[in-house]
């Protein structure tokens, strides 16, 4: 049997961090150690070998919009940068909310082999809100997580029966925060800059009251709930302290939440508007202290590619959403003062953990384990060029920026996905 | 200068040169034949994607004074909606030959997005919420002749009224007066102010009687009835009890004070009096200044550098 062998790496793990190959065969890690001979030898010379990376928000487009990005060119971005599964979100056309659409999303990833696709489930039928979702079919299905991302659920009495209803299921419930009621028209945060170039603002209290709705419906009814992108300094002051009580929340965060503001809006460029909106230099601040102290459990991209011509209108006709796989992993490098097994503690197990993959994602490196791996070098400084991106979209809102940290092998069941920044299939 | 998106693209003393070249166009129109062939062979095109017939028809005679060519174009579904970006809009309408768009849009930044997609000058005629910078010249020039004040407005005291939050010509004319040196107080309840006032050269009030006998002009806004499905008002009647132009408001102002409406006025709302009785009301002027002020723009975007002698 053919074996490929990882060499000259740093490994990073759990379990802390040492030097060595890593030899692979069948995917399954079968040795580690040092000066091991493959039939195929991958170069890990100053670079990180780590657990594959887990995002736990992205949107693939299909079914539905195409045009925006296919589960192939979505999964392809994915393992360029580092990921070896992600949660499709269940805005769809049609949405996530039967077994067949749940069944083809998974069979595209696996067809496209680059990425394992984890399908989301909505939390209500056609995320319209008003009826809940057939939880225990898609379960049975192997659905984990449940949002209905892009809109919060409004209506508390459906939300806690949602809770009560997932608790014996063993399910993730989702929480998109946004009070739709106070975010009517808008278009970014709500602040001086919106004043100031007139346009509608979506308020911080729109994300903060629905986070304190749902703390306290975790309390009231003791299941779990995690919430998605968190974008302001008292949401992320809030899951603070309701962790503090052992309360069962997790909580993620997008990479342009810590390293863009509403500053960007100022030329207009709908490239920047996003849901929940680009914040201040203190949410950013504030972010990044939730990620350092671990209030924040995992980076998640919210990755959202939108056709060039749906964002070459003016932003209140724009969709919101921007592009994130492939920068995810150098923004963490470039822009948080945290030590790099955070960082990728981040993005691999404990994600993992909340994805309900971690029987075979962002394992320990180690004989036996399942070869689902991300090789990275931390030091590599490169350019985000738009048209070089593997999306079929093109809106990042990083053209340009210079950035450090760049993903050079991924394994994904023992398969070199990604070899040397190029991917293989 | 190229475009005109914003009264922030002006210096004070761009405001001032404009002013003046406003004169020479006051003249201009009160020719026998007001007419000038300054811009000949130059194509400029009204692009409105909001219906506004005053301000295209402002705009179209102060080109057609000029002897500008002049084409319109109403966009009135949105670009999306008919499977077309706005960039697509621009690209075909400029692939004509055009050397002026005269863009009005109902969303804030659409001109200046357009000025990424052509080469032509942009000139805002209203976008949203955010400028409409022709209206706050047009404004600045009613002000510099009503009150006699060639040299700027300081000290002079002006209130703007109503509906500041989604007010266009609100956010223009604070920039405007302000740089020209006015004291300039913005009333309204809190509802129907910004968000944030960070940076604005403003005070804020609540209360517009106390201020009256103080102001030399009164500046009024238009109050829209769906502010009320918002909640942001409770009804236009307590509005208009509140900040509405009353002849028992009209009577404290001092003998100079002007009062101004960028029009279209709501009457019984925030103007109760007859403006045609009110002595300080320059409402028509600011109509008749509109035209000269947009020739005065044109020429200083589309004319060789300026200089009015080319236009006589």
């Amino acid at each position: 049997m053919k074996r490929l062998v990882i060499r000259g790496g740093t490994l990073l793990d759990q379990t802390g961090e040492r030097a060595g190959d890593v030899a692979i065969e069948n995917g399954r890690i079968v040795e580690v150690g040092n000066d091991l001979k493959g039939d195929t030898e991958l170069d890990a010379r100053g670079c990180i070998v780590s657990p594959g990376f887990v995002d736990l928000h992205v949107h693939l487009r299909e079914p539905g919009k195409e045009e925006a990005e296919t589960i192939e060119t979505g999964t392809r971005a994915a393992a360029l940068g580092g990921f070896t599964a992600v949660v499709a979100m269940p805005n769809t056309d049609p949405a996530h909310d039967t077994v067949s659409v749940v069944d083809f999303v998974r069979a595209q990833g696996q067809k496209a082999g680059l990425c394992e696709v984890l399908p989301s489930g909505c939390i209500t039928v056609g995320r319209a809100g008003t009826q809940l979702a057939p939880f225990a079919e898609l379960a049975a299905a192997g659905v984990h997580l449940f949002t209905d991302d892009g809109n919060g659920v409004q209506n508390p009495q459906l939300m806690r029966s949602a809770l009560e209803y997932a608790g014996p299921l063993g399910i993730v419930l989702a929480q998109h925060c946004e009070v739709a009621a106070l975010t009517k028209g808008a278009v970014m945060h709500e602040g001086a800059c919106c004043s100031r170039l007139g346009l509608p603002g979506w308020p911080a209290i729109a994300e903060e009251l629905m986070v304190m709705r749902d703390i306290e419906l975790v309390r009231l009814t003791g299941v779990s709930m995690h919430f998605l992108h968190l974008s302001t300094a008292r949401s992320v002051q809030m899951v603070r302290a309701a962790k503090a009580e052992g309360l069962r929340i997790t909580a993620e965060a997008a990479p342009h939440h810590f390293t863009l503001t509403d500053e960007q809006l100022n030329g207009y460029d709908p490239v920047f508007k996003v849901n929940p909106p680009l914040r201040t230099r203190a949410d950013i601040d504030a972010i990044k202290a939730g990620l350092a102290d671990g209030t924040i459990d995992a980076i998640a991209t919210d990755h959202a590619p939108h056709a060039p011509h749906t964002k070459e209108v003016p932003l209140d006709e724009a969709p919101p959403g921007m592009l994130g796989l492939e920068t995810a992993l150098a923004l963490s490098i470039s822009e948080l003062d945290m030590p790099l097994g955070q960082i990728v503690a981040a993005l691999s197990w404990k994600p993992a953990v909340i994805a309900g993959v971690a029987d075979r994602h962002g394992r320990p490196i180690a004989v036996g384990e399942p070869a689902n791996l991300t090789v990275f070098d931390p030091q590599q400084q490169w350019t985000v060029v738009p048209a070089q991106l593997a999306s079929k979209s093109r809106n990042t809102p990083y053209a340009g920026r210079q950035v450090r940290g760049k993903v050079r092998h991924t394994i994904l069941n023992g398969v070199a996905v990604v070899a040397n920044s190029a991917a293989t299939r | 200068m190229k475009h005109l998106l914003a009264i922030d693209d002006l210096s004070a003393d761009d405001i001032h040169r404009l002013l003046e070249l406003t004169d020479h166009m006051v003249e201009i129109s009160s020719r026998p034949i007001p007419k000038v062939p300054a811009l000949r062979g130059k194509n400029v095109v009204s692009l409105f994607f909001e219906d506004s017939t005053r301000t295209r028809t402002s705009f179209d005679t102060a080109a057609k004074r000029l002897s500008a060519d002049t084409m319109n174009f109403a966009v009135s579904s949105s670009s999306v909606s008919k499977g077309e970006s706005l960039r697509d809009t621009i690209e075909t309408i400029a692939a004509m030959g055009v050397d002026a768009f005269v863009v009005r849009h109902r969303s804030s930044g659409a001109p200046e997005m357009i000025t990424r997609w052509t080469n032509a000058s942009i000139i805002n005629a209203g976008d949203g919420w955010h400028q409409h910078p022709t209206q706050a010249l047009l404004d600045c020039y009613t002000i510099r002749t009503g009150l006699n004040r060639r040299d700027g407005f300081d000290g002079l005291h002006i209130a703007i009224v109503g509906d500041i939050r989604h007010s266009r010509v609100a956010r223009s004319d604070v920039q405007a007066f302000a740089a020209l040196g006015a004291r300039v107080t913005l009333v309204a309840p809190p509802t129907l102010l910004p968000p944030s006032l960070e940076g604005w050269p403003v005070e804020v009030s609540h209360d517009l009687d106390a201020l009256l006998p103080d102001l030399d002009v009164l500046y009024l806004l238009r109050v829209q009835r769906e502010r009320m499905d918002d909640a942001l008002l409770p009804s236009l009647h307590e509005y208009s009890s509140l900040y509405g132009l009353t002849d028992a408001r009209a009577a404290r102002l001092a003998p100079h004070a002007l009062v101004m409406h960028p029009g279209p006025m709501n009457r019984g709302v925030e103007m109760v009096a007859d403006p045609g009785e009110l002595p300080g009301s320059v409402i028509l002027n600011q109509v008749t200044n509109g035209v000269a002020v947009r020739m005065a723009v044109l020429f200083w975007l589309l004319g060789s550098g300026g200089d009015l002698s080319e236009a006589s």
